[in-house]
């Protein structure tokens, strides 16, 4: 594994002037994460920090103070309405949102202990461990075989068995294998689109990451194709840690360990899964679960 | 609601929208048709003039005083010369501007300044640059006569009118390229450059070449330019190098152009021709090669 922090410089960060600000404006007493999520998990399967997390598009407050604790080797979901802030709270654990220049970010994430927002991580080296899979499959308009071989040629040190190798595995690991190991050299985009998706997964394991954060995988699928992922994602969590945001309750209770009900940008209740849907500690948790709003 | 549905009320659009329809209809059909007349009204005319004149001394002659002896050999040469350096000069600086602007520069006022200060540099007068080109390459760079680069100021003042319409083809082509693609790249942990050369470009090289060739194009055929800056209408010998005096296709086809004996305007029609013939190879060229990169992308 090549080491996550490196001496190279990232750009530093500008520190969010209208922050300090706004954290006066905000009325006390709404949105209190639920303190018991952050007791429930042994600090030793802690594998995501996040503390005290906001985050501005321009002057719209996205993320209004997220603290949580995402275990290792579970699936932990992100359920909520649209524009709840899920997805960008996602987006935050690979530090995609760097992409977006209108967005700011204050708070900490630490990944195993080390913070990602810190000036000794570079973002290109984070999201080599924080893998990817996003809502609509995206695979480029290469070969099957070139696809999830990207990865791995970005570094230019594995050598071509190896890299063939790690194809197959990664294939086989996204239950794909068998539908196209005669079509290696055919075009990803002629796949249907859950093959295409379990394309993007086993082009995201291709570079070993230690998270897979899936960002609603499933929504541009018809059911049996969801299901497959969905048995797939049962699979991964031996290797991998991920984290999902879906729009599917029921797919939230079906594969997460772990489920955060985000609202408004805020996080509302973050429970063991069984629990958060069988006795919701917020009455606001209840109400979405149960279909009488969201 | 059911007496409604009768074949009458099904079958017949009202009057006014059927009228309306049609009114568009041969208002649309009038328009193009008058364009394509006009091109071809045009183009037939030239060539039943010039086409019977071009023949393999016409190509490769100098120009004479006499029009059954007179060519556009030197025409021809300076125009290749012209389009080469062009192609050398303003492409590659225009293309990678264009990367610039697009991927790596931070969209803030300034930037969106500069954006639409292109824009409008690529709508300027060509007469405009060429008296920049005067000014900046002929009188304060010095390259004023033969041997001192005559031939590159015009290449340079033809680079510098090409530049901004690169530059603006460019940022369209890389903004027509789906965020997706570029977020799947981010995502495997590549570099913005690995993202950029890996899967932007290609994606968007079909739109930057056609683009680009449209530009190079539009620059061989350009006149004004030139005369400002010191190409010569009509040269007595080929130029020996790219620092010699020089003449180029639309320069010697102007020149024909205004001469009073009727023989040398029917030459005109000739060199026209050619340099349409030119054009439209650049052109083809072009779509050529988007059609090569597109089979090279897996659909």
């Amino acid at each position: 594994m090549t080491p996550l922090t490196t001496p190279r410089r990232t750009r530093p960060d500008s520190p969010p002037k209208k922050a300090e600000r706004r954290k006066a404006e905000r009325p006390a007493g709404v949105a209190v994460t639920a303190p018991t999520a952050l007791q429930q998990i042994a600090a030793e399967d802690v594998l995501f920090r996040v503390r005290d997390l906001r985050l501005w598009y321009g002057d719209n407050e996205a993320l209004k103070g997220i603290s949580l604790d995402i275990p290792r080797n579970q699936v932990t979901a992100f359920i909520g309405p649209s524009g709840c802030g899920k997805s960008t709270f996602l987006r935050c654990l690979n530090r995609m949102n760097d992409l977006i220049e209108s967005a700011r970010i204050e708070g900490e994430v630490h990944l195993s202990d080390i913070d990602i927002y810190g000036k000794d991580v570079d973002a290109v080296m984070l999201r080599r461990h924080v893998g990817m899979v996003f809502q609509k499959p995206n695979p480029f308009p290469k070969s099957i075989f070139d696809n999830v071989a990207y990865g791995l040629r970005l570094e230019r040190k594995h050598n071509k068995a190896d890299i063939r190798r790690i194809v197959e595995e990664s294939l086989r690991k996204a239950n794909l294998w068998a539908e196209v190991k005669d079509r290696l050299d055919d075009s990803a985009t002629g796949l249907s689109g859950g093959q295409q998706q379990r394309l993007c997964i086993a082009r995201a394991i291709a570079v070993r990451p230690e998270v897979i954060l899936m960002d609603e995988p499933c929504s541009a699928l018809d059911p049996i194709a969801t299901g497959k992922i969905e048995d797939l994602i049962h699979q991964l969590k031996q290797d991998y840690t991920v984290v999902i945001v879906t729009h599917n309750m029921q797919q939230a209770a079906r594969v997460s360990d772990h489920t955060a009900y985000f609202y408004l940008g805020d996080l509302i209740e973050f429970n063991p899964t069984k629990q958060l849907f069988e006795q919701p500690a917020d009455e606001r948790t209840e109400a979405y679960i149960t279909g009488r709003f969201g | 609601m059911t007496e409604r549905l009768t074949r009458a009320t099904l079958g017949t659009l009202p009057a006014r929208r059927r009228l309306e329809e049609r009114v568009a209809r041969a208002l649309l059909l009038v328009a193009s048709s008058l364009a394509i007349v006009v091109l071809v009204w045009l183009i037939g005319r030239t060539a039943a003039i010039g086409l019977p004149l071009i023949n393999w001394n016409f190509l490769t002659a100098t120009q004479s005083r006499f029009p059954a002896k007179a060519g556009i050999g030197p025409a021809l040469l300076g125009s290749l010369w012209l389009g080469g350096l062009v192609l050398v000069m303003a492409v590659p600086v225009g293309i990678m501007a264009g990367i610039y602007l697009n991927e790596y520069a931070r969209q803030n006022r300034f930037t969106s300044f500069l954006r639409t200060t292109i824009a409008n540099l690529a709508g300027v007068p060509s007469i405009v640059f060429g008296i920049l080109g005067l000014a900046l390459f002929v009188r304060t760079f010095g390259l004023n006569q033969r041997g001192a680069g005559i031939l590159i100021a015009g290449a340079l003042t033809l680079a510098v009118m090409s530049l901004p319409i690169i530059i603006v083809a460019t940022e369209e082509a890389l903004k027509a390229v789906p965020q997706a693609m570029r977020e799947a790249a981010y995502g495997l942990g590549a570099t913005k450059w690995q993202v950029t050369k890996d899967h932007v470009l290609p994606y968007a090289v079909p739109g930057i070449l056609t683009g680009t060739i449209l530009a190079v194009a539009r620059a061989m055929g350009e006149t004004a330019p030139l005369i400002l800056v010191g190409g010569a209408t009509a040269i007595f010998t080929y130029p020996s190098s790219p620092l010699d005096v020089y003449t180029a296709l639309p320069l010697q086809t102007y020149n024909w152009a205004a001469k009073p004996q009727a023989a040398f305007r029917e030459l005109a029609a000739a060199g026209t021709l050619v340099l349409l013939a030119f054009i439209l190879t650049l052109n083809l060229g072009a779509i050529l090669l988007r059609s090569r990169y597109q089979k090279k992308l897996k659909w």
